[in-house]
């Protein structure tokens, strides 16, 4: 026996460890392992009470290494590593053993079992920890500008408030302009200020602000490196409208002999030219040519937007643009898609032509929408002397999405305010439950119920042109269980809105792989913690903002843009970040140069150096995943944290003879 | 093509009430070279009724007929009428899913020595079948008389469409739709295709029974079509024979034949009427074969919606 002196914590977790782990047994038990100076149990370890206890005994006793038996190291690996540090314990000489997650939390029904897994993670722990060695932490420094994907009001949001800090932003939108769905909105619930009226001076402060760099129709091809240093590609689209020339005139598109439809802005309902932009404040103010509509690109003639340009701005050969840049952090402000509401047939969306969807009824409704605000059936003209709003179109619905929307019932109160003040007609809201949760959302209710719009409670099965009586002919009927009532009900009706769902992006999956965050089983990204870490991602360096999370309203989207923002702008303080040590690395002398893990590194880590004909690993690159560590034939790249050793000494570990009074690792004197 | 056998479930309705339905299988299976083998000894399936009544006979009166396929054939057994399909294809899906059940269920099959293993047997619609197994470019390239000018409604009922989605959406299903356009025929958009006929509602209650029935016929006509084509011995019996008493129950004059599915491959396949049983009907279909045309009507230009319509929504072929 040499001086090396273990002390071994075994922690309660209140009820949750102690209510099925005989803890006291455990900490009895443990003191009798080789090398064990002091085996104590104790309530909640990660208390400041418990936290002191180690400090104190490292100090008194001289612990040369620590075991904490509590949680998972994802948990509070950070928090007992520190409290080994302030004793003046290197923290790479302190190891946990699960005994929660992996003993407690398994075997709730089998106290004599879950004691005895608990007694040899400790085992394995206690063996493992003997064998590690010191480490130093790796600095990085970090690099001070920020990536925010996503133009919407989150990624608006987030730059402004980090621009104004005074730090570099990079601001990447997919569509010609920023502004996202808030930008086609026409009121904001409850208050029912106009929203373009609140969105676009924030768009032009993003526009003008001399720390953003906006690149809009653009894409993020490719991201590489780590938190402090990600090397950004980014595609932009050849818009075909020189920037520097251009003045935002409008003679090229009201030149223009192409109309389409603009499915993007006006959702459908409204039409745009070949060479547009979007709305009339759209940032930037310049047009794109859509290549796929344009009567020059398709048939080499017209010309017309080239020939009436009073600047010479039109370029019909530019292509697109590689822009490569650093950054330090990443803000993924993405949004969300509309559900679409052809899959639910019944309720007959692109069938019956007076049913809308509710982006399309925002578009409607909007002064400088298609119709210029009227509220009209699909003819463009008939006023609806009756109106039904449909709830939950897609949210709620185990064939769709079970999740809740969260807006649709406020936009649907919203929308029935509208149709009433517009235009009069008796108004039907169709909901399952009224969900108006936020702050002044249910005085906005009590409001619209005042105002004297029907709500039924029911989710509608059908809407139909099939009339069954002569008050039905030519309307649109919308048929529901009315469940307070208890009977079935026909409401026939002029015109029908759905509150069609939240979706994620359909390529969120794609995007979330392209930056190392993973979607939940929605589909939307998720966070680091639920309810504790709502905006960072798994990965670090990487933070999400807005709908691109889950479905939310605009102030908790504003809110979580301005906490991303924050959370970047503390790493940003830091000046440099500190990586984990744990790295592989290659004994050169030893190598044999065959080049196998340089294609196995999923971070293109390990470079080959021709000279001396072996290979070498990045440190600032790697993220010590092992598996070049596995894979070198000769067995000469080692993981730090991760040895052969180490791992050999953890397995011996846990094949102790739980059951002995005098317990030591089977292997231990060979190993030793 | 090669020739393809199945088992066959007729049911009762087709042994004599909707006889033409049977005479226009077996001269479709004929001309699409399917061997149509009857099911030997088979009984009723309960029809609508008995599940209601009294549930594991039901099943056990069900289960004999899997039991009977199981042991004559097994692999496919098909049912031209929905309420044979259904209760066929619930009583095998049960006796899977509940375990108890398909105990019970083979106990009452003890008695005549037989056992039925859920699973065995795939239960299908002649219809579904047809589609799947021929495929629609195989019956466009035999339709010798395309059904040109003539516009048809789809109707499939309520019991194929639920609660098995054997026939993709529960609510507006297509299937039939495009079946009948690979006729050569026009499908006219029908609201009510999934809507209940009444089944034997006439028999208990005449007015709901109108009520249900004139809604199907006038809902089909104000869709423009000619006729309504059924698969099922109820719907085209309610539709045919209770239509007069729907008109004027309702004081309303409408006129829309109600062919089975079959007949109306047959006409297009190029098969006499006569071959087909058509004259059995009540709502004659005479006119009907009059109506249809040597070539494919002119497309008609639609029409010029005003200046300030607003666009519909895109639809994509099949949602």
């Amino acid at each position: 026996m040499d001086d090396r002196r273990v002390g071994v914590y075994v922690c309660h977790c209140g009820h949750n460890i102690a209510g099925t782990v005989d803890v006291e047994q455990v900490a009895e038990w443990a003191q009798r392992l080789p090398y064990v100076a002091v085996a104590r149990h104790f309530q909640f370890m990660c208390a400041s009470t418990g936290q002191e206890l180690i400090e104190e005994d490292v100090r008194e006793l001289g612990l040369t290494h620590v075991v904490v038996a509590s949680c998972s190291p994802l948990m509070h690996e950070k928090t007992f590593r520190n409290a080994c540090q302030r004793a003046g314990l290197n923290p790479f000489l302190f190891a946990m053993a699960n005994i929660r997650e992996h003993a407690s939390w398994v075997h709730p029904n089998d106290r004599d079992g879950a004691t005895a897994k608990a007694k040899a993670l400790i085992s394995a722990a206690v063996s493992r920890v003997l064998r590690q060695n010191e480490l130093e932490p790796i600095r990085v420094n970090i690099h001070p500008a920020t990536l925010i994907v996503g133009g919407g009001i989150a990624g608006i949001q987030a730059a402004l408030e980090i621009a104004d800090a005074g730090h570099h932003v990079y601001l990447v939108e997919r569509e010609p302009s920023i502004g996202g769905h808030m930008a086609m909105f026409d009121k904001t619930f409850p208050t029912l200020d106009c929203a373009a009226c609140i969105l676009t001076p924030k768009m032009f402060d993003v526009g003008t602000h001399p720390n953003v760099t906006l690149l809009t129709y653009s894409e993020v091809e490719n991201v590489e490196g780590f938190v402090g240093n990600f090397q950004i590609r980014v595609r932009q689209k050849a818009r075909r409208v020189i920037e520097d020339l251009c003045t935002g005139c409008g003679t090229c598109w009201e030149k223009c002999p192409i109309k389409v439809i603009d499915e993007v802005f006006e959702a459908g309902l409204g039409y745009r030219k070949a060479i547009y932009r979007p709305f009339p404040q759209s940032v930037p103010k310049y047009p794109v040519i859509d290549v796929e509509n344009c009567t020059y690109f398709r048939t080499g003639k017209c010309r017309m937007c080239e020939k009436s340009c009073p600047a010479g701005a039109i370029d019909f050969d530019m292509e697109d643009r590689i822009i490569e840049f650093e950054v330090g952090n990443i803000i993924l402000a993405t949004g969300y898609k509309l559900f679409d509401c052809r899959r639910i047939p019944q309720y007959g969306y692109g069938r019956l032509p007076n049913v809308y969807t509710s982006l399309e009824f925002e578009r409607l409704t909007n002064a400088a929408g298609p119709t210029g605000g009227k509220v009209t059936l699909r003819d463009g003209e008939t006023e609806p002397k009756s109106v039904a709003i449909i709830h939950c179109v897609g949210s709620r619905d185990r064939n769709y999405n079970r999740y809740c929307s969260a807006i649709c019932c406020m936009s649907s109160l919203k929308f029935a305010h509208l149709v009433k003040e517009k235009t009069g007609a008796e108004v039907y809201n169709f909901y399952i439950d009224m969900r108006p949760i936020a702050k002044e959302y249910e005085e906005f209710y009590h409001r619209i119920l005042e105002e004297g719009t029907h709500f039924i409670r029911g989710r509608v099965a059908e809407i139909t042109d099939a009339a069954h009586t002569a008050e039905e002919e030519g309307k649109t009927i919308v048929v529901a269980e009315d469940t307070l009532l208890g009977r079935q009900r026909r409401i026939p009706v002029d015109m029908v809105i759905l509150a069609a769902g939240l979706e994620p992006q359909a390529d969120a999956a794609e995007i979330g792989r392209m930056f190392g965050v993973g979607c939940g089983t929605a589909g939307f990204f998720t966070e680091r913690h639920p309810k504790l870490d709502p905006v960072a991602t798994m990965t670090e360096g990487v933070y999400i903002a807005g709908a691109c999370q889950g479905p939310k309203d605009i102030p908790d989207t504003v809110a979580q843009g301005a906490a991303a923002a924050a959370r970047v702008l503390g790493v940003i303080s830091q000046r440099e970040v500190t990586l984990e040590p744990i790295r592989a690395s290659i004994d050169e002398s030893r190598c044999s140069g065959c080049r196998i893990c340089n294609a196995l590194c999923p971070y293109n880590a390990i470079e080959y150096l021709e000279a001396e004909g072996v290979s070498r690993v990045n440190a600032a690159m790697c993220k010590g995943c092992g598996t070049c560590v596995a894979a070198c034939p000769s067995h000469v790249i080692t993981g730090a944290h991760f040895t052969f050793e180490q791992v050999m000494a953890e397995i011996d570990g846990i094949m102790v003879d739980v059951y002995s009074e005098s317990p030591t690792a089977p292997l231990a004197e060979i190993m030793a | 093509m090669t020739s393809r056998s199945y088992l066959y479930y007729p049911g009762c309705a087709l042994q004599h009430r909707s006889h033409a339905y049977e005479v226009a299988n077996q001269a479709v299976a004929a001309e699409l070279d399917i061997e149509l083998v009857e099911l030997d000894d088979w009984n009723c399936c309960g029809a609508t009724e008995y599940f209601t009544i009294n549930r594991l006979p039901a099943y056990a009166l069900v289960a004999r007929n899997l039991a009977l396929a199981a042991g004559q054939d097994g692999g496919d057994l098909l049912a031209p009428c929905s309420a044979c399909f259904l209760n066929l294809y619930k009583t095998d899906r049960h006796m899977k899913q509940y375990p108890a059940l398909a105990a019970k269920v083979n106990k009452a099959l003890d008695a005549g020595n037989l056992h039925y293993e859920p699973g065995t047997v795939r239960v299908r619609h002649l219809l579904e079948a047809i589609i799947t197994d021929i495929g629609l470019d195989e019956l466009r390239a035999r339709v010798r008389r395309p059904l040109y000018g003539l516009n048809l409604a789809a109707y499939y009922g309520c019991l194929i469409a639920r609660p098995y989605p054997v026939f993709g959406s529960p609510e507006q299903p297509t299937m039939m739709d495009r079946l009948l356009e690979a006729l050569g025929a026009n499908v006219v958009p029908f609201s009510l295709k999934t809507y209940c006929c009444g089944g034997h509602m006439t028999q208990i209650s005449e007015e709901s029974a109108f009520e249900m029935i004139h809604r199907l016929i006038k809902n089909a006509a104000e869709s423009g079509a000619d006729a309504l084509v059924t698969i099922c011995p109820m719907c085209q019996l309610n539709l045919d024979i209770y239509q007069d008493a729907a008109n004027k129950h309702y004081e309303t004059n409408y006129f829309v034949p109600a062919m089975f599915f079959t007949q109306t491959i047959g006409l297009a396949l190029g098969l006499a009427p006569d071959q087909l049983a058509f004259g059995q009907e009540f709502v004659s279909f005479a006119a009907l074969i009059e109506k249809i045309q040597d070539a494919p009507p002119p497309r008609t230009r639609p029409e010029r919606r005003p200046k300030q319509a607003l666009p519909m929504p895109a639809m994509p072929e099949e949602v």
